[in-house]
């Protein structure tokens, strides 16, 4: 999934991207999502030409991919793996399953396992506090689970 | 004649295995060669009976749930298709006591319908305020709505006509609709549920809020958190530019609108309504000072309604039935209905539309029919990440603005979080500290700081280190955030806090155990 690109070629696709965008009102985050979909994440070689483009400054730019959550500096791992941490998810037993998930991957939140397939990652809410504790891994949403339908999603999300 | 059979694509469906239920559906109908048609709605909202599959007999919808992919060929062997018994059947769907209960305005369609058809949507009533909004001069909308008395429903309860208002009398060439969509607080799922769920009332209702206020551009601000419903969401814009209905002359009005869907990037602040403007402009979602009011300088500095999705999506019944219809409903100044979003450890987790009045104590327990696990509740959290925690004793609290903000809480977005007795406050407490200072924006000092500190403090007490000294610490802290803060997050983030430390002072204690190990 990982795409090895030049940086001339960053920055030509970059700017295509930027072309399909740049007339909408305030297009900086649609550029940054179709630059993350297009990379894997938003490649530093980008950068220069987003501010060109749009008339920013390279540290305008910087400030804003740094705000936002979503935006990775550096790619991920094949696949990706969200457990909600927020309190609805947290009263029917949350911790418990991200301590098991933590366990079987062998990392921490916000790290990518060794071999490069999975990125963990907390979230705040997902919007399926009704059946909780969920998750989500790679935009597939997974709700009431328990230690042994987290075991599952690892094993799947290994493969 | 053909059987319709009712499948959700709603994500808490989803994410229950809705999927793989109609997959085996469709192999199974077709293995079997009967004559039915799979309609994928949105959700009734009866969570806990998710995946909630539906068959249209001439008694009515009967209900089956929760329906797995494995159970599927029983069903049909059972008489699904003829709506007979089985285990899994809950009999006739409006008989189901926690809908039967149930004022569906703003969701009257909601699970009903096939959220992407525009036939269905006009055959439940759709358009039908839409149509009068056309008819009436823009202060007669704004007045409407106002009369109706529809507060904000994003959290702060801000009334919807009076800001209309602001926008109509602002000048300016080009002025805007926002929806805020950002819906980031735990325990809330109702804008989610109507944009996947009956996408056209939101464009339908911001549609109405253009014409009320001489805007025609409309942004849907969500999150990405969220795909399905952006996805929902931007097939639904195009349907209705295609049939008409958005575009540059409305129902062949000669009045133009049109809107399109912005995705977030994962910040809970960008909900703050002026941090979600900055965001839409391409910014950092830092929270703006007010004056000047967005509804005066807004998106790109321009005249802007910053509603939330239920306050618009509850626009078009206000304009089809009349404003009396709406405001008829409900208690005090909290009128017309609200979803109550009842989530964490329930037995019956869902949405609950009703007037404003039922007690928490009658939410909790009677329809939400108490804990999942069994045992007693200790607490439950309304409003969100910076809603307070009420415990049993203050279960008597109407659920209505003033009346929560009389207990130190807040309603907020109106999703209720439900804990057991294997809760412990304290760590909820520090969670709160913790939340706000992964979210903070930054701006502010008290917020930014004080959150780290906050967290810090939780720990000092959880460890007994000098508990006394460090809970008026936490307090103090507590007040600093609260006056000293720009915006809610650091300004209510102390309610949680508060609340658990007040109500659950045992939680603030360390154990003897704990001290001695110091
Ligand atoms: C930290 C924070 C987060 C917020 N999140 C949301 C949100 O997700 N959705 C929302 O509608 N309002 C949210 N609000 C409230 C908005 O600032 C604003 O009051 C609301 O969008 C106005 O719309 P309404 O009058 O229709 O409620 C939030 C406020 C704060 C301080
Ligand atoms: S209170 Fe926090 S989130 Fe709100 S403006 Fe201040 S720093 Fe930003
Ligand atoms: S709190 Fe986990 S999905 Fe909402
Ligand atoms: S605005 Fe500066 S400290 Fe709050």
């Amino acid at each position: 999934m990982n795409v090895h690109a030049t940086g001339g070629d960053v920055g030509k696709r970059s700017l295509s991207i930027i072309d399909a965008l740049r007339e909408l009102e305030g297009p900086l985050l649609p550029i940054l999502h179709e630059i993350q979909a297009e990379f894997g994440h938003i490649p530093q070689e980008s950068l220069p030409v987003i501010a060109r483009e749009l008339n920013l400054s390279r540290a305008e730019v910087h400030g804003v991919v740094t705000f936002y959550h979503d935006f990775r500096q550096q790619p991920a791992g094949r696949h990706v793996l969200k457990l909600c941490r927020a309190e609805a998810c947290q009263s029917m037993g949350g911790d418990a399953v991200a301590e098991r998930v933590k366990a079987m991957l062998g990392i921490d939140f916000h790290e990518t396992t060794g071999d490069g397939a999975v990125t963990l990652e907390p979230v705040y809410c997902l919007g399926l506090c009704s059946c909780a504790p969920s998750a989500m891994l790679d935009g597939a949403v997974h709700g009431r689970l328990d230690p042994a339908r987290a075991q599952a999603l690892v094993e799947e999300a290994r493969r | 004649m053909t059987v319709r059979i009712y499948v959700p694509r709603d994500a808490a469906a989803l994410a229950l295995g809705a999927e793989a239920v109609a997959e085996t559906l469709h192999r199974e109908i077709a293995g079997r060669g009967l004559d039915v048609k799979i309609v994928r709605n949105g959700s009734r909202g009866l969570h806990w009976l998710e995946p909630l599959v539906e068959v249209e007999t001439p008694a009515g919808r009967v209900a089956y749930g929760p329906v797995s992919a494995a159970d599927v060929a029983a069903l049909l062997d059972a008489g699904l298709a003829e709506g007979r018994p089985h285990a899994l059947c809950h009999g006739l769907t409006e008989e189901i006591p926690f809908l039967k209960g149930q004022t569906r305005l703003t969701f009257a369609r909601c699970g009903v319908t096939d959220p992407l058809s525009l036939e269905d949507y006009r055959a439940h009533r759709g358009l039908t305020g839409l149509e009068k909004a056309l008819a009436m001069d823009p202060a007669d909308v704004v007045r409407e709505v106002t009369d109706s008395g529809l507060r904000g429903r994003g959290g702060a309860g801000f009334p919807t006509g009076i800001k209309w208002k602001t926008v109509l009398d602002a000048a300016g060439p080009q002025k805007y609709i926002v929806c805020n969509a950002d819906e980031g607080d735990s325990g809330t799922f109702a804008d989610r549920m109507i944009m996947e769920g009956d996408p056209f009332v939101l464009v339908e209702g911001m549609t109405i809020a253009g014409l009320a206020t001489g805007a025609t551009k409309g942004y849907i601000y969500t999150r990405s958190e969220y795909p399905h419903a952006v996805k929902t969401m931007r097939n639904a814009i195009v349907a209705a530019r295609a049939a008409g209905l958005l575009g540059p002359s409305i129902l062949g009005s000669g009045r133009a609108f049109d809107m399109e869907v912005r995705v977030g990037a994962g910040a809970y602040v960008c909900g703050e309504e002026t941090s979600l403007l900055n965001s839409l402009e391409g910014k950092r979602g830092v929270v703006r000072a007010k004056p000047p009011l967005p509804a005066l300088q807004g998106f790109l500095g321009r005249p802007t309604v910053v509603n939330n999705v239920i306050s618009l999506a509850s626009v078009p019944i206000i304009m089809d039935r009349g404003a009396a219809y709406y405001r008829d409903f409900g208690m005090g100044r909290s009128r017309g209905t609200i979803p109550i979003q009842i989530a964490g450890n329930v037995r019956h987790a869902g949405l609950y539309e009703t007037a404003f009045g039922l007690t928490l104590g009658q939410i909790v327990d009677t329809i939400g029919g108490g804990t999942a696990s069994g045992r007693p509740v200790k607490a439950v959290q309304v409003g969100g990440p910076l809603g307070a925690y009420f415990p049993r004793a203050l279960f008597d609290t109407p659920f209505d603005y003033e009346a929560f903000a009389a207990k130190d809480g807040l309603i907020g977005h109106a999703g209720i979080t439900v804990f057991d007795d294997t809760a412990d406050m304290l760590k909820q407490a520090r969670f709160a500290m913790e939340f706000c200072a992964i979210e903070s924006c930054g701006k502010c000092t008290p917020c930014r700081i004080g959150s780290t500190r906050g967290v810090e403090t939780v720990d000092q007490i959880a460890r007994g280190i000098e508990p006394e000294k460090n809970r008026d610490l936490l307090t103090d802290l507590c007040n600093t955030m609260k006056f000293g803060s720009l915006c809610a997050l650091g300004g209510f983030t102390p309610y949680p806090v508060m609340s658990a430390m007040t109500h659950f002072p045992e939680d603030f204690r360390p154990t003897p155990m704990v001290e001695a190990a110091e």
